[in-house]
């Protein structure tokens, strides 16, 4: 291996972990790869509107270091790209192929205007607003998207496929005068003033020398259809945790409004469902999703502060707040911004004349109670990203039962993986919350600095040639 | 499988042969015109009516067991309309199959044969939807019940527990769905339509199951439901008797699932009371 690969660090995951491990890495003077699954980097805490405890403005706290890492001269950011092969190199270190997905936009050329997202015609529903709110067909996640570059969703575009039928022979390639027919739409192409539209791109290959790895893949929701009792998906006024987050966020589809789904009307009563899955070995997931609690809880206090003649309930099993200041921030919710606290399992969730039906059970009064709502809320179940076993399987890491990367030693060694070299971090270890998550991805790139410098140290000391061997 | 060769075992079950005829009569006549022939298991007994929740006494399989051996004798599905008797037998099946101890000690007791586990428990439902298919049913309807706004209702027996009834999604269930659509029906979602009925409370706590009984008519009624259909004799009897008080304007008619099929199939001599009163109206 190069020595300039020996000591360059791949970080698989640009949420708030793979973030921080990165800066924490390229400030020390060490080259990183960061490669992201999705168009912009963020992760979910881009998705946030305020964070627990101290209900920081999500983006505002986060921003600095998205722009920070996409500007850094040592991190060369690879998003919209998956890792698709590992070898492993003579020397210990890591040959990483890398596919970047076709954007159809020729970013050297793009000038991130947004001229082309502004005039695309088309609108599909968008994963990163949780079904709240749409995006264009050429789009990024979010304004404030690092990098702030678009892909071109090619399923839903017009104008490719259009393109691409007529090329197999599904549409007549002529129009009726005999003359070329060219494909509908192509709005963006027409408007972008660089030219940066790019038809005939394909998924390129890059490869990548590295001497270390950290996996901060993160975590999804379990989905809603997984949840048949609580509408299994099909009622608009039942919301995941995340969709949530987007009708708080000032930057997202409602500009922040508390506006329900099927009728845009403001929920005068929301009902928030903790454990939806998790701690449901038979139907959900075995374990506590443990951040729940908090979120559920800022949630409540957030929709008070929009909605303040609104109610607020919580189902509950038990509130888990350990963490500092977590038990005195639900303590607050309770007591300053009078959420509801209700004990028990919700048994069914159903609408009836325009409204919600949450069938429950109130294990304090040892009563069965059925309770009205404009909105329900489903604090669903962390679950890893489906693609994490596939991930951490190609660098020789084990995941559990539930998908969960597994350390090396879960109490003395959390950031180590059973593979040398490769290192772990945040939500795809387990559910995490924020700090918790930082707090990992800085240990882990620790674990890399340490391993970094003692090459850096070997290759100074040993006699020419034998440098790279000893490590 | 030939149209011909989809023989079943069937067990009628003691409500069938007595306050649930009709149940019975209807279910054999839209099975002949679907071309599936029906042998009632010789010389059957109780299937047991409840699931033994004692699974240590095995004694309290032998009912069950005994239908279960009489079916595997004739080679072909155990098929049965009644919901108890499909969770009972359906049940017990599983329970046998895994436990081979608890069947070994059976065997020692039953004379006329063995457990083996050979047979497959099956609702005739399940056997519509599987065996025959909706596009075949819809094949056989000759008169479709357009604009028949129709609550499935499930009940809990039919459903769960989900994972050893092996029929249909506990939570979010379709086939009745699925069929009354196949009838040229339209299927009414009702959030009660897999909730209890109230059951055997009838016996123990008749109060508390005329409360859930008539949550359920209520809860259909509301949907904008003109009819209930239902797949378990126990499920109609305690909707027929929680709405026996009300003014017959106000009631609305529980049906078999096999007699709506038969109202669509024009065989309306079998298709019961519900349909009677809509063909004079």
């Amino acid at each position: 291996m190069s020595a300039a690969g020996s000591t360059t660090a791949l970080v698989v995951g640009a949420g708030i972990g793979g973030i921080t491990a990165a800066l924490d890495i390229a400030n020390s003077g060490f080259p990183v790869v960061l490669v992201e699954r999705e168009p912009s980097i963020g992760g979910h805490m881009a998705q946030l509107s305020e964070t627990f405890p101290t209900l920081d403005c999500s983006q505002c706290i986060m921003t600095p270091r998205t722009v920070e890492v996409g500007h850094h001269d040592l991190v060369r950011l690879h998003t919209y790209s998956e890792i698709e092969s590992v070898r492993r190199s003579d020397s210990g270190g890591f040959v990483v192929g890398i596919r970047r997905r076709a954007a159809y936009v020729d970013w050297d050329k793009c000038t991130g205007c947004g001229v082309c997202q502004e005039k695309c015609p088309f609108k599909v529903e968008s994963a990163f607003e949780r079904g709240i709110g749409p995006r264009k067909v050429i789009y990024t996640l979010s304004p404030q998207a690092v990098p702030n570059k678009p892909v071109l969703d090619a399923e839903h575009c017009r104008y490719l496929q259009s393109k691409w039928d007529m090329q197999a022979g599904r549409i007549p390639s002529v129009d009726k005068q005999g003359q070329p027919a060219s494909p509908k739409c192509g709005a963006c192409a027409k408007l972008c003033p660089t030219g940066a539209l790019n038809w005939d791109q394909q998924d390129t290959l890059v490869e990548e020398e590295v001497g270390a790895v950290i996996l901060a893949t993160g975590y999804d929701l379990l989905p809603a259809s997984r949840l048949p009792e609580y509408g299994g998906g099909e009622l608009k006024d039942v919301v995941d945790g995340l969709a949530f987050e987007r009708l708080l966020a000032a930057s997202g589809p409602t500009a922040g409004k508390v506006l329900r789904p099927s009728d845009g009307a403001v929920p005068k009563h929301v009902v928030f469902v903790q454990c939806s899955g998790s701690r449901d070995p038979e139907r959900g997931v075995p374990y506590c999703s443990k951040i729940c609690c908090l979120y559920v809880a800022k949630q409540a206090m957030l929709y008070k502060h929009r909605v303040p003649d609104g109610e607020a309930s919580v189902f509950y099993i038990d509130v888990r707040a350990g963490g500092k200041g977590y038990e005195e921030f639900v303590t607050r919710a309770q007591e300053e911004h009078h959420v509801r606290y209700l004990r028990g399992k919700v048994s069914r969730i159903y609408s009836q004349d325009g409204r919600l039906i949450v069938k429950g059970v109130d294990t304090l009064s040892h009563r069965a109670v059925e309770v009205q709502a404009d909105l329900v809320v489903l604090a669903t179940a962390i679950v890893p990203r489906v693609s994490t076993p596939a991930v951490a399987g190609l660098f020789g890491v084990a995941a559990d039962g539930n998908g969960f990367l597994v350390s090396g030693d879960e109490e003395m060694a959390p950031v180590e993986s059973g593979a040398e070299g490769v290192f772990l971090a945040g939500a795809a270890l387990g559910p995490k919350d924020i700090p918790e998550t930082v707090a990992q991805a800085s240990g882990a790139a620790a674990k890399v600095l340490s391993l970094f410098l003692r090459r850096r140290m070997l290759e100074t000391t040993a006699p020419a040639g034998e440098g790279m061997r000893a490590a | 499988m030939t149209e011909a060769g989809r023989a079943y075992s069937y067990f009628p079950g003691c409500t069938l042969a007595t306050t649930a005829v009709d149940y019975d009569v209807s279910g054999r006549a839209v099975a002949a015109a679907l071309g599936l022939e029906l042998n009632e298991v010789p010389d059957w007994n109780c299937c047991g009516a409840a699931f033994p929740l004692s699974a240590d006494n095995v004694m309290s399989f032998i009912a069950p067991a005994r239908v279960l051996i009489a079916a595997e004798r004739s080679g072909h599905d155990l098929a049965t309309l009644c919901a108890v008797c499909f969770h009972v037998l359906k049940r017990s099946d599983a329970y046998l199959r895994t436990h081979s101890e608890a069947a070994e000690r059976l065997n020692a007791f039953i004379t006329e044969g063995d457990y083996t586990g050979r047979t497959r428990v099956r609702h005739l439902l399940g056997v519509v939807r599987d065996d025959v298919g909706w596009e075949a049913v819809k094949q056989r309807v000759a008169a479709p019940l357009t604009g028949l706004a129709a609550a499935p209702y499930y009940g809990c027996l039919l459903l769960r527990p989900q994972e050893e009834m092996e029929f249909d999604q506990a939570e979010r269930p379709r086939v009745l769905q699925d069929l009354l659509r196949a009838l040229g029906a339209t299927p009414v979602e009702f959030p009660r339509q897999a909730e209890c009925c109230g059951s055997t409370l009838v016996v123990s706590a008749p109060g508390a199951n005329r409360r859930l009984s008539t949550a359920v008519v209520d809860s259909a009624r509301l949907a904008g439901a003109a009819m209930i259909v239902t797949a378990c004799p126990l499920c109609k009897y305690n909707l027929d008797q929680a709405q026996a008080g009300r003014p017959s304007p106000e009631q609305l008619p529980v049906a078999y699932f096999t007699q709506v099929m038969a109202a669509a199939f024009g065989l309306l001599e079998v298709a019961g009371p519900a349909f009677a009163v809509e063909a004079s109206t």
